[in-house]
């Protein structure tokens, strides 16, 4: 019965762990090494650096800037798109609303639609001219409020936001659906036997029983922050007006394929996925204690 | 836990059609409409874009500058027609169907084949295997950027079919291994015994009773491929520089760049719309699946 169960095994493993190597665990071990190199890919000159890629960049301002465009982004996004997941939520699963099928495969269908088309969609709803946004505000007498919103250093990157929630909103909103449903409903029954308002269930009771969701998501979203790269070079190509809306993975992109400086760029990506761990850890950990105060 | 009463307890009202934690009061009254409202409010905000885009497309480019909110005068259909042969969506589409197809089919098996190997045999090597590939979830793809250029460079695949393929397979097999090898593990193995038994080959167990066995498994990370290998972009922008072989999400942002200076802008929202169209049908045939599915098993 075992016979043949080697070449078995070795004959299904081969191709898919071969393509995995070549593709996906080797350009991810050379960018470690990559980044300690001043290679510029033009000549097979790699000369060994030591750590002064990352002296540079700790220095580089725009670097710092785009850094700080991530963190806007890590901020913003994923507090309203979790606020307004969870008041959807809690508004259609618990007090039953009819339609909240209709709800869930409306709201969804942003997370479906591919970035590079909502971004496009967006940029021309935004067009100051011929767009949506400017021609809804004319009509209901908002005329001083129109602008060019890609064009303007102070509401592009949140113009891009708005984009990166309406996307998100829809998946969060049935992520914590479904982990609504799994909390039995005569904990409700008693707190409202106790008194307790909407806004306070929610606060006391619905989050603290979905918490796990709640933090699940919010690392996801800040992933999803730390990279932004399809939405913005769809929407911002240049890095927006005076590289005001520039996120580090375009900085990255640019350093690599415009400027052909490709160890310093492997340097910007090893920092930006250290980042990206550390941000994952940090959330983990912090909310576990936030779990325990409720259990 | 305790709750401490932001108001006097009210009395439970018996006739309530509501569920009981729709108290009587007026605030509690105010909160429900709210919420309700916002909800409808959201549901306006996200379709209004799309039916805009969807209304635009149909339009003449005099329409969509003096007139954004109407209905179009004449339905027309030529803008579909010229985004498909002059703004070259149909080769983009056709690249990538080409692409993305063969990449999920592709995926699907070899990720099915290693699932199932590390699911159901013991062997040497087995759980860094599968714990090299949980790993390869972890990573964002941006840091492997430069080396893979260089690598799809070296072995010569760049600006090719099968280089965008063999790389969106190698991206999309964590996912795919890690999903599949714990549905693997909840079929029963008293049927791979009883056929091994029987005479049936190692291959043959797999393909003739367990990849069958493992179809709605198969199928949620299926959809979940198609649907995140079409939206691609990074990868062919850094792979694929031959501008005919361009896919959808490459094709589209030259045209929407060109169309600035042609102003071919119903021809662009044709575009947007052609390329929309098999994200919708997937959506609209697999939707409750879809849903199971990614909220359940976590995305990339």
């Amino acid at each position: 019965m075992r016979h043949g169960k080697y070449p078995f095994i070795i004959g299904f493993l081969a191709i898919p762990l071969l393509l995995y190597a070549v593709f996906v665990i080797s350009p991810y071990a050379q960018a470690f090494y990559l980044s300690l190199t001043d290679w510029r890919g033009l000549s097979n000159r790699q000369d060994f650096v030591g750590l002064a890629n990352y002296a540079e960049l700790f220095t580089d301002t725009q670097f710092w800037r785009a850094m700080g465009h991530n963190l806007a982004l890590l901020i913003v996004v994923p507090l309203f798109v979790i606020a307004m997941a969870l008041l959807f939520a809690s508004a259609t699963a618990i007090s039953r609303v009819r339609g909240s099928r209709f709800y869930q495969v409306v709201f969804f269908f942003p997370h479906v639609l591919p970035v590079v088309i909502a971004g496009i969609l967006f940029a021309f709803l935004y067009n100051p001219q011929a767009g949506l946004l400017n021609a809804f505000l004319r009509v209901v007498g908002l005329e001083w409020l129109t602008r060019a919103w890609l064009g303007d250093d102070a509401v592009a990157l949140p113009a891009v936001m708005v984009v990166m929630i309406w996307s998100a909103v829809g998946f969060y909103y049935v992520l914590f659906s479904a982990a609504m449903k799994s909390v039995p409903r005569d904990v409700y029954e008693a707190a409202t036997l106790d008194g307790a308002g909407r806004l306070r269930t929610l606060v006391s009771i619905t989050i603290p029983m979905i918490w796990e969701s709640v933090q699940v998501s919010y690392v996801y979203l800040g992933i999803a922050a730390l990279d932004g790269f399809t939405l913005l070079h769809t929407m911002l190509p240049d890095g927006g007006p005076n590289r005001s809306t520039e996120v580090v993975a375009q900085y990255l992109y640019r350093t690599a394929f415009d400027e052909g400086r490709f160890g310093y760029a492997s340097a910007i990506g090893v920092t930006l996925c250290l980042f990206t761990l550390v941000l994952a850890i940090v959330v983990m950990r912090f909310s576990r204690r936030e779990q325990v105060e409720y259990a | 836990m305790t709750l401490t009463p932001t108001k006097p307890p009210q009395h439970p009202a018996p006739v309530e059609m509501d569920p009981p934690e729709d108290g009587p009061s007026v605030g509690e009254r105010v909160a429900s409409v709210f919420s309700t409202g916002f909800v409808a409010v959201w549901a306006v905000l996200v379709v209004l874009p799309l039916l805009w885009a969807v209304l635009t497309a149909f339009k003449s480019d005099q329409e969509i500058l003096t007139d954004p909110w109407g209905l179009p005068q004449q339905w027309r259909l030529d803008n579909f027609a010229r985004a498909w042969t002059e703004g070259n969506i149909g080769t983009y589409f056709v690249n990538s169907l080409i692409v993305v197809v063969t990449a999920t089919v592709l995926v699907m098996l070899l990720g099915a084949m290693t699932a199932y190997v590390i699911a159901r045999y013991r062997f040497p090597g087995r759980d860094v295997i599968y714990y090299t590939f949980v790993a390869g979830m972890a990573f964002p793809i941006f840091l492997a950027l430069v080396p893979l250029f260089f690598v799809v460079k070296n072995v010569g695949l760049t600006a090719t079919y099968l280089g965008l393929v063999l790389v969106y397979v190698a991206y999309a097999l964590p996912f795919t291994v890690f999903f599949l090898t714990g549905f693997f593990r909840t079929l029963p193995g008293s049927l791979i015994e009883a056929a091994l038994l029987d005479g049936c080959s190692h291959a043959g167990v797999f393909f003739r009773i367990m990849l069958p066995l493992a179809e709605p498994g198969i199928v949620s990370v299926g959809i979940f491929n198609f649907l995140g290998l079409w939206n691609q972009f990074i990868l062919p922008l850094v792979l694929m520089p031959d501008q005919d072989k361009y896919v959808l999400s490459q094709g589209l942002v030259v045209l929407a760049a060109t169309q600035g200076y042609r102003s071919d802008w119903s021809g662009l929202f044709a575009g947007l719309v052609i390329a929309t169209l098999p994200v919708v049908a997937v959506y609209i045939v697999f939707q409750r699946r879809i849903q199971e599915g990614l909220a359940v098993g976590a995305f990339r």
